[in-house]
């Protein structure tokens, strides 16, 4: 291995760090803003220029907090369990391709951390691991009310993990890989061979099958029922305070963020963008996979908002609602789906 | 039983059909309700840069007026605060000197004037008792405080400032 392609990477995985951080940390800040808006509203406007250095005084508040950790509680594990959540939302964007391959001064850098084989699987990993840290985090709270979310949030998890995996399916399909880099080059340009190539457009009822799982697994309304704080106070965090609190808020925001890149790299085609192939003529081979990554930045600002849009309409469901949708809604609904992507791809290659 | 008023009204809990089940047309229908207050006008006032106006009959602080030489109207005859159903007025009446002429318009006045605003009702029945037409609600909203003490307000807060300096 040689030291380019460590600083290569190196580099790279700095700025989507210091990328993510910033989107989540900015995540706040347009909740807010959106909730405002959405209900007539102002929304932090005091902090700077309409309020755009508030995710900085969140923050500085989050630190000077007291930080308290119960006696009661298990003290390892109540300090692991804010780390890994964080590191589970952290991680997820290791091998999600951000454009298509860029040339520097002759050299090919790919914009992407790591396009393995098993990405979607990666993925699919990652998110499951993500409810340890919840889980961890409420079992060591010592507290009942900790203890219920933390259960709620695994089960939670558990059931739409089920049928968001079977809904991929329908989309591995059609793609024949799991790998996020080949997955997203399918979807090249806008249209072709008479149909669009976005996965979306093949995929509907996939993908919202998938969208409706993605919100259950990042704990968002209206499935956010481990935060549900008129029953459980706080959720899984009701004993954490000062930046082990903001880690948990910070996770959350992250895996928005993730599962929003996610859902533009599996349906909506990622970077690409109708008319690229006449931008990369234009801009040469190192400026436009960057109008590619913008792309995918407006993909991923869009469904952050829908996150939010839909937070500030829909009330919580009910927790035998949540998995009456789950098991007897959206897992018959996900394999009725691959039969009939089933059905119709031997169809289509038969006949 | 029956109802003697006729307004009774039975509903019945229908199951929901398959549409409802569904849960779409209706979470895009209130998507919808929520994306137009997008771009519906804030009810937001931003309060300490715009204050919103008052209706005319609001009352508010006291204040001690001014007549037109800028003397003291009041005289101390104490009614304000013998109508006053919370108590919240008090005041010792002095007699004007000669020199202080020009300060005072009758020959008695309020030495000291003191209203607890913590007991003011903002009835207004003071300044309906008022025959010098000398006190009136027209102030702002009576501003927070710490202590106790500093809701008994004086002369120093309720009287008008003087014509020149009003200039």
């Amino acid at each position: 291995m040689d030291s380019g392609f460590v600083i290569e990477k190196f580099i790279l995985v700095a700025i989507i760090f210091g990328i993510s951080l910033v989107i989540a940390m900015y995540s706040t800040y347009a909740e807010r803003k959106v909730a405002a808006f959405l209900q007539d509203r102002l929304g932090p406007d005091r902090a700077g220029p309409f309020g755009i250095l508030q995710p900085l005084a969140d923050g500085l508040k989050m630190f000077m907090k007291e930080e308290i950790i119960p006696t009661t509680s298990s003290k390892w594990l109540f300090i692991a369990g804010p780390g890994l959540a964080l590191l589970c939302a952290c991680i997820g964007t290791a091998v999600i391709p951000w454009g298509s391959p860029m040339v520097i001064g002759g050299k090919v850098v790919p914009l992407q951390v790591s396009d393995i084989n098993v990405g979607v699987l990666y993925i699919f990993g990652v998110v499951s691991l993500g409810v340890y840290g919840v889980m961890i985090g409420g079992w060591a709270s010592n507290n009942k009310y900790s203890l219920l979310s933390a259960i709620r949030a695994a089960s939670q998890n558990i059931s739409y993990e089920i049928a968001m995996g079977l809904s991929i399916i329908a989309l591995l399909l059609l793609s024949n890989t799991l790998s996020l880099k080949t997955i997203v080059e399918q979807q090249h340009g806008f249209w072709k061979d008479g149909w669009f190539t976005w996965y979306f457009f093949k995929q509907p009822l996939g993908f919202l099958i998938f969208m409706v799982c993605a919100f259950a697994e990042t704990n968002r309304a209206p499935f956010d029922l481990p935060e549900c704080e008129t029953e459980l106070i706080g959720g899984y965090h009701t004993e954490y305070s000062s930046m082990k609190l903001g880690f948990y808020l910070f996770a959350e925001y992250i895996n928005m963020f993730v599962s929003s890149a996610v859902m533009a790299t599996l349906y909506f085609g990622g970077y690409n963008y109708p008319g690229m192939d006449w931008v990369a003529t234009q801009l040469g081979t190192t400026w436009a996979p960057l109008v590619g990554t913008a792309v995918l930045f407006g993909k991923i600002f869009f469904f952050i908002f829908f996150f939010m849009w839909v937070r500030w309409t829909i009330p919580r469901f009910r927790y035998d609602q949540l998995m009456n949708l789950g098991w007897r809604g959206l897992i018959p609904l996900a394999i009725a789906n691959i039969i009939i992507t089933g059905i119709v791809i031997a169809i289509i290659e038969k006949f | 039983m029956e109802s003697l008023s006729n307004k009774k009204k039975v509903l019945e809990q229908k199951p929901l059909n398959f549409m409802e089940r569904m849960y779409l047309p209706a979470i895009m229908k209130g998507m919808g309700i929520t994306i137009s207050h997008l771009f519906k006008k804030e009810a937001t006032i931003r309060y300490p840069e715009v204050e919103r106006e008052f209706s005319t009959n609001f009352r508010g602080m006291h204040s001690l007026k001014r007549d037109e030489n800028g003397k003291e109207r009041c005289t101390a005859c104490g009614l304000c605060a013998l109508s006053c159903p919370a108590e919240a007025i008090t005041m010792i009446a002095a007699e004007r000197k000669p020199e202080e002429k020009d300060l005072y318009r009758e020959e008695k006045y309020a030495a000291t004037y003191e209203i607890n605003m913590l007991r003011c009702i903002f009835c207004g029945l003071c300044e309906e008792a008022c025959p010098k037409e000398a006190i009136y609600l027209d102030g702002p909203i009576v501003p927070a405080d710490y202590l106790r003490k500093d809701f008994i307000y004086g002369k120093d807060k309720l009287v008008e400032a003087p014509l020149e300096m009003k200039k």
